[in-house]
């Protein structure tokens, strides 16, 4: 019989699995700075916006062009993006992930909203605007589609707001939205000057339904999470 | 979900531990990449026969010829046997060439594989040691003097070289550099666990004794170097490497050329380990039926593994492409990407795998170290790491069908 040495094997198998321990906690780490990253920013827009309501409180009474255009920030088009990465890698059923994106979904509303008041007020200042419903489950094979359409309206024309809100997030807010509009269960939705469109629309079609994309230069925009690619399991309210 | 992520880190888990023992096992030796100062020599001269099996090598026969002739070593102590197995070329003009030097005999004979040619030479021989040169290969000058060293240094009953790609011109032949000099670490690391699993064709030193113990070579799949290494293994004989007996061959050009080449390697080792079944993760027979040879097959494992996972994300990127061309044109659909270090994927299998690659790496320029004396990077290595494995991928799976179904066309070549 040949020497065996074990020694070696054992030792081996300890490297092994020491490496294996060692990614494991220098990935958990990277990760966890990651979701931070995207509380810290989450906060951020979150003060940004509550400024920006407070402001407008406060000058209800003054002139149109004192007040500032409601911020729809880079920092919210840039969280929306990390929040489909973070989504697609991290896992959607992840508890902060799908606490971060139901926080995003309230502040793209709160946005809209503040919107929609300034128009009210200041019928010069409306934002063209579209709201999106989708579904990354994997049952709505044109929402990627429309995402893809959606993106590129939004880098073409960077006044047009995208409010994009994943409907299987199940947040009682998002289905108050649907309700004002009157939509049903059906994906991809949009709302485009109040009025609702099912099923894929491409970009000659919602251009045609805005005609003052092509009159208005845009600042800032929403993302729109619906370019996440293959679908990942449901988001279900993990609370 | 769950089954597939098992799978995925079950097997990461294995290589990583393969890559780990065989870095640990060259490392506790590492001693080796230091060059001596001095060419050291043997205490005595064995007499030795090289026999170079022959067919239709009229183009390459000269070289192989005369890199023996110029070997340092005793000319009274070594003899060349030039032995043509029914070449329908020039191959035998080319070696009646050589008849007048008294070194050189000239044998010929009915095709009849190349076993048989070597067979042949083995008869008429009377030398204390025996090996075989390909005739499409050469050898430096000191290569039998490190071989001869090796016997007498660690006892063993057969010494192999270590073997490099000759003046690699194309892309195929750059890759083959790089796989060839890490295969001259992974020898060295075998060597150094008793379980070297291969005695190529290219200088492969044997005991005359071992042939009359163990019986000539075999058909053995038209593989006859894997089978006379497991054959050595299995009776116990050592097999060495002499790591600094450099012979060169020369690599196919083409990637046609190489594939077949390449099947006919994996069919005659699945063949040969099956049919030395009994080795395999047998304490009896220690590293090489214990991790050697088995991983060998979970490599072939791996590069199925990987490469259908890359071709399966290839295909789900190609068709979101195509997907947004259909939505929104073709020229909106491939802007300049705009990075975000957030999107970095930080996953535990990405940390992995870049462990992984990392080992490989390690193991690629350590071979390189050994080869050449060099460490510095290379095209021939950024090759191998962009290539190999795709290419691996494809011969793997017409080995393994091969041999699945037991129909491989045994052929000289």
């Amino acid at each position: 019989m040949k020497n065996l040495s074990w020694q070696k094997y054992l030792i081996a198998f300890l490297i092994t699995a020491g490496i294996f321990v060692t990614a494991f906690l220098i990935s958990n780490k990277l990760n966890q700075a990651k979701l931070e990253t995207l509380q810290a920013t989450r906060d951020k827009i979150a003060i940004d916006i509550l400024s920006t309501e407070t402001q407008f409180a406060l000058l209800a009474e003054t002139s149109c062009h004192e007040i500032a255009t409601p911020v729809l920030s880079r920092e919210l088009s840039s969280l929306g993006r990390r929040l489909t990465y973070a989504e697609n890698n991290l896992g959607a059923d992840d508890k902060e992930v799908l606490r971060l994106k139901k926080y995003y979904s309230l502040l793209l509303i709160k946005d809209f909203l503040l919107g929609q008041k300034i128009a009210e007020k200041c019928d010069n200042k409306e934002p063209i605007s579209i709201l999106y419903f989708y579904s990354n489950a994997g049952d709505c094979p044109a929402c990627q589609k429309e995402g893809y359409v959606l993106d590129s309206l939004r880098s073409e024309h960077e006044k047009l707001r995208i409010y994009a809100f994943d409907t299987n997030l199940n947040l009682s807010a998002i289905n108050t939205l649907k309700s004002v509009y009157d939509l049903n269960n059906e994906v991809p939705a949009l709302v485009i000057n109040g009025e609702s469109y099912y099923d894929f629309q491409s970009r000659e079609k919602i251009r045609s339904l805005l005609p003052k994309l092509e009159t208005e230069t845009a600042s800032g925009t929403a993302t729109s999470t619906a370019t996440s690619t293959i679908a990942t399991s449901s988001s279900k309210d993990a609370e | 979900m769950i089954f597939s992520e098992i799978i995925f880190y079950s097997i990461l888990f294995i290589a990583l531990y393969i890559q780990v023992f065989f870095l640990l096992t060259f490392f506790e030796h590492r001693e080796i990449l230091k060059r001596p100062k001095k060419q050291t020599r043997p205490k005595r001269y064995p007499s030795t026969t090289i026999i170079i099996p022959c067919w239709n090598e009229e183009n390459t026969l000269s070289r192989t010829v005369l890199s023996l002739l110029a070997l340092d070593y005793p000319k009274s102590k070594l003899r060349v046997f030039i032995v043509n197995d029914g070449s329908t070329d020039e191959t035998l003009k080319v070696a009646k060439g050589f008849e007048m030097n008294p070194q050189v005999s000239v044998f010929t004979k009915e095709n009849g594989g190349k076993h048989t040619a070597l067979n042949l030479g083995i008869e008429n021989t009377d030398t204390e040691l025996v090996g075989c040169l390909d005739a499409d290969s050469y050898v430096a000058e000191n290569a039998l003097l490190e071989v001869v060293k090796t016997f007498e240094n660690e006892g063993v009953d057969s010494v192999i070289p270590a073997i490099r790609i000759s003046h690699p011109k194309s892309i195929i032949q750059l890759v083959q550099k790089a796989e060839y000099n890490t295969g001259v670490f992974l020898r060295k690391a075998f060597s150094l666990l008793s379980a070297i699993q291969i005695t190529p064709g290219p200088f492969s030193i044997f005991k005359r004794s071992v042939f009359l113990e163990l019986g000539p070579y075999h058909r053995a799949h038209n593989t006859e170097d894997m089978e006379l290494a497991l054959r050595l293994q299995s009776h116990g004989y050592k097999i060495g490497n002499a790591h600094r007996a450099f012979a060169y061959t020369e690599g196919p050009r083409t990637f046609p050329a190489l594939f077949h080449q390449r099947v006919r390697w994996i069919y005659g080792y699945i063949m040969n380990v099956f049919d030395y079944r009994h080795m395999l993760f047998n304490r009896k027979y220690g590293n090489v039926g214990m991790i050697v040879l088995p991983a060998a097959f979970f490599g072939m494992i791996t590069t199925a593994y990987f490469i259908s996972l890359i071709a399966l994300g290839l295909f789900h990127v190609v068709s979101d492409k195509i997907l947004q061309i259909q939505a929104v044109g073709f020229g909106d659909s491939f802007g300049m990407p705009s990075f975000d270090w957030f999107t970095v994927s930080t996953s535990l299998g990405t940390l992995l795998i870049l462990f992984a690659i990392s080992a490989t790496l390690i193991i690629v320029f350590t071979g390189k170290k050994m080869a050449e004396n060099k460490w510095r990077p290379s095209l021939d290595i950024l090759l191998f790491v962009l290539l190999y494995g795709y290419m691996a991928f494809t011969w793997i799976f017409k080995g393994v069908y091969n041999a699945a179904l037991a129909r491989g066309k045994e052929t000289w070549r």
